[in-house]
């Protein structure tokens, strides 16, 4: 067992934190999308080799080989110093590698350099209002009218769609097709006529979905990533990467360092809640799943340097480390009691709201992403072997 | 960059688990059981051979001389084949104490017997760590007097002793007055018994302390978590194999979500409860500041996950996982014994607490 990641390693996190602190003060802050602040900054970034590191000089990244330790340091090194690292969003954390493993050249040119740059930004049309966890029965269908794609039905759950310049969109092309085969992956600019955007609140009340609905909105032919009816393995290509990102263990480390300090601050009665046993033992049990989650991704991680498959610890993170964020910040609105009730903008917040929030936003990445039922789905048959439910020959769906 | 089982670790649980399915199945442990639990020779003989009796023992004393990462690796085989053994005692904290805080008279005469199999040296550590009741012995003038109880191997050789000064001693099994209870129990893997004494005589370690009481503690925790972790897996490993047999309403019951889902949500909590554990093993041997820390949170951790899968891994096999033909329930005792012995899940939590300076 050796933890450490060698020399050439602290040599490069040593240059990456002096890096850090020479640039600190042009870190944008709150900048909305595509301003200027916003771009100056991933354009150092991806010159320095901290954002797009690993993408082609071609497409607009850095252009440096894949190291997947320094890719950990510089999330590492971003998150401690609290300075914002190069940009996410779906159009750079899925459509991009998309593109770099199924797009044709000229997509990669097209699409690549200004998703990277900031000046493009993606939405993700895959859930419907009747495929959920469903996804492959989505209806949204596509049917070429000459040169054109002809797209109608509807998409849910689509994050920045009102801020988006274009989506990519699984849509039914082959209807007769058996369903899996029947989805094509279409690339299409979101102000073309036909396209309505509906803002979608959710329980912790702020709109981060949209409803996006499509009547006879007419997109180019070519605008296809890979072949007719091949879109399910185009996105079925990038999302187990997806679920990979969600629940953080690194983030889920830092607030419960941040929870212990809470719970020194907050008291009932006189007495600090740190020190009331029966609190104090909730947190004890939920530092060691913290630990064991933490020791969980370093594991898929050595894995993957050691090319062999963690395939249990790799499909068991989402699960976890969702289910486990949502407990740490309920143990937190708990030990505030009435104080964790408060929400909104208030004198009375404790960190600005933010345990209410995330205790409300985490159930939703229990379900987002593949729900913790997929979840158990997945680990039971690929993980353990277990056979998959049994087709119905009778439709068990509700009597409409 | 390297997290995970050395090549060294990985070979020894592969001959150590092929000699334990060959020559220690179910149908011996249950001999075992019903017998008076003196020490299964076979099995000990057997381990003797492969060398893991001495795995602790300094090379010049005949052992092989690793670490105690390496020790708590094998408690994973012995946990999932139910192996009745004195091996944590005996193999584990035993040499660490005595090599820690023995005389050289004393490393000379205890180690070398350790490794070749010919004395076993039970524990009497309870009182030392969460005592309960009365229990406790005194140290004065060469000799111990007070009950000790939940002391392993009622047959042993020898007892490792802690005093109420957290003093280590050797006790030899017939020692005058020295009386030995049986302590029947649960898990008929592991007999316990109680110790009094009255000014009976021991062989004091010298150097002991606190520091190596607590040292020996933290090798102790993290081998009964490694042992609980080998007795999870296989009541994972059972449950699932059953289930893809069991045929109810024309189906495999594996078939079923709700039995899919119960294997997966063991499958989501022994993972990770594997990877806490061998930080804790690697903690103890870089001697690293949070070994502590990690040793009590691997103990309590995974005998809360431990607790989870015997219960869910009893359930899938249904009627049957109740009953006595399958000895399923072998295991379910087994992971109920590590919880318990030398300190249960609250008590650790409250000294990772403690570790932490968020409790006095």
């Amino acid at each position: 067992m050796d933890l450490s990641y060698g020399p050439q390693y602290d040599t490069y996190r040593q240059e990456l934190r002096e890096f850090i602190e020479k640039h600190r003060d042009q870190a944008p802050r709150n900048a909305p999308l595509k301003s200027d602040p916003l771009k100056s900054w991933q354009k150092l970034l991806i010159e320095n080799g901290y954002a797009a590191r690993t993408i082609p000089k071609e497409y607009g990244g850095h252009g440096g080989e894949p190291d997947l330790i320094k890719g950990r340091i510089i999330g590492e090194e971003f998150a401690q110093a609290q300075v914002p690292s190069g940009l996410g969003g779906q159009g750079i954390s899925m459509l991009v590698p998309t593109l770099l493993e199924l797009g044709t050249e000229e997509q990669k040119r097209q699409f690549i350099p200004p998703t990277l740059a900031g000046e493009m930004v993606w939405c993700q049309g895959y859930s419907e209002p009747n495929a959920g966890s469903d996804l492959a029965s989505l209806r949204t269908s596509a049917t070429l009218d000459g040169d054109e794609w002809v797209i109608n039905g509807s998409k849910i759950w689509t994050s920045t769609a009102h801020l988006a310049d274009w989506i990519f969109c699984l849509v039914r092309t082959e209807p007769d097709a058996p369903k899996h085969q029947g989805i094509s992956f279409l690339l299409f600019r979101m102000d073309t006529p036909g396209i309505e955007i509906r803002p979608l609140v959710d329980m912790t009340l702020a709109p981060n979905f949209n409803e996006v609905f499509f009547t006879d909105v007419r997109v180019p032919k070519d605008q296809i990533v890979g072949k007719r009816g091949e879109g399910w393995y185009v996105a079925n290509a990038i999302l187990g990467h997806e679920r990979d990102s969600l629940g953080d263990p690194n983030a889920t480390l830092s607030r419960m360092t941040r929870l212990i300090e809470l719970m020194k601050e907050e008291t009932i009665g006189n007495e600090r809640i740190i020190d009331n046993p029966v609190y104090r033992d909730r947190l004890m049990k939920l530092q060691a799943r913290v630990m064991s989650l933490r020791f969980n991704d370093l594991r898929v991680l050595s894995s993957r340097l050691n090319n062999t498959d963690a395939r249990l610890p790799r499909m068991i993170s989402k699960l976890q480390g969702t289910e486990l964020r949502h407990e740490l910040e309920g143990l937190a609105i708990d030990a505030m009691g009435e104080t964790g009730l408060m929400y909104g903008a208030s004198e009375f917040l404790r960190d600005g709201g933010s345990w209410q929030n995330q205790y409300m936003y985490f159930l939703g990445l229990i379900i987002g992403g593949g729900t913790s039922q997929i979840q158990k789905n997945i680990i039971s048959e690929r993980g353990l072997g277990m056979p998959k439910e049994p087709k119905f020959e009778q439709s068990t769906a509700k009597a409409s | 960059m390297d997290f995970g089982l050395s090549e060294l670790q990985l070979s020894m649980q592969e001959n150590v688990n092929r000699f334990l399915e060959e020559e220690a199945s179910l149908d011996r442990v249950r001999e075992f059981a019903t017998t008076d639990h003196s020490l299964a020779e076979d099995i000990w003989r057997g381990l003797v051979n492969l060398g893991v009796v001495g795995i602790l023992v300094p090379e010049e004393h005949g052992g092989l001389g690793l670490s105690a990462m390496d020790a708590a690796v094998i408690g994973e085989c012995l946990g999932h084949h139910v192996t009745p053994v004195p091996y944590l005692s005996t193999c584990v904290v035993a040499p660490r104490a005595i090599a820690l805080s023995g005389s050289d008279a004393q490393k000379d005469e205890y180690l070398s017997k350790i490794a070749d199999g010919s004395a076993t040296i039970g524990l009497a550590l309870s009182e030392a760590c969460a005592p309960r009741g009365k229990s406790g012995v005194t140290f004065r003038d060469g000799a111990l007097t007070g009950t000790a109880s939940f002391v392993s191997d009622p047959h042993a050789d020898h007892w490792l002793i802690a005093d109420r000064d957290a003093k280590l001693h050797v006790i030899a099994n017939g020692a005058p007055n020295l009386e030995i209870k049986v302590m029947p129990q649960i898990d008929r893997t592991r007999p316990l018994c109680e110790l009094t004494l009255s000014n009976t005589p021991c062989d004091s370690l010298p150097n002991s302390s606190p520091e190596v009481l607590r040292h020996v503690l933290d090798v102790a925790w993290t081998t009964l978590a490694f042992d609980t972790l080998g007795s999870a897996q296989s009541m994972l490993d059972q449950a699932v194999e059953y289930a893809m047999n069991r045929e109810q309403f024309n189906r495999v019951i594996a078939s079923f979500q709700a039995v899919k889902h119960m294997c997966a949500e063991m499958a989501a909590e022994i993972e990770p409860s594997r990877a806490l554990l061998w930080y804790a093993g690697y903690a103890l041997d870089e001697a690293s500041d949070d070994a502590h820390l990690h040793a009590c949170h691997a103990k309590a951790h995974m005998a809360e996950v431990g607790t989870f899968v015997g219960k869910t891994a009893t359930v899938v096999h249904g009627g049957m996982g109740f009953t006595d033909l399958l000895g399923l329930h072998y295991w379910f005792k087994r992971i109920g014994f590590n919880r318990q012995f030398l300190g249960g899940p609250e008590w650790l939590r409250e000294q990772a607490a403690i570790a932490q300076n968020l409790a006095a």
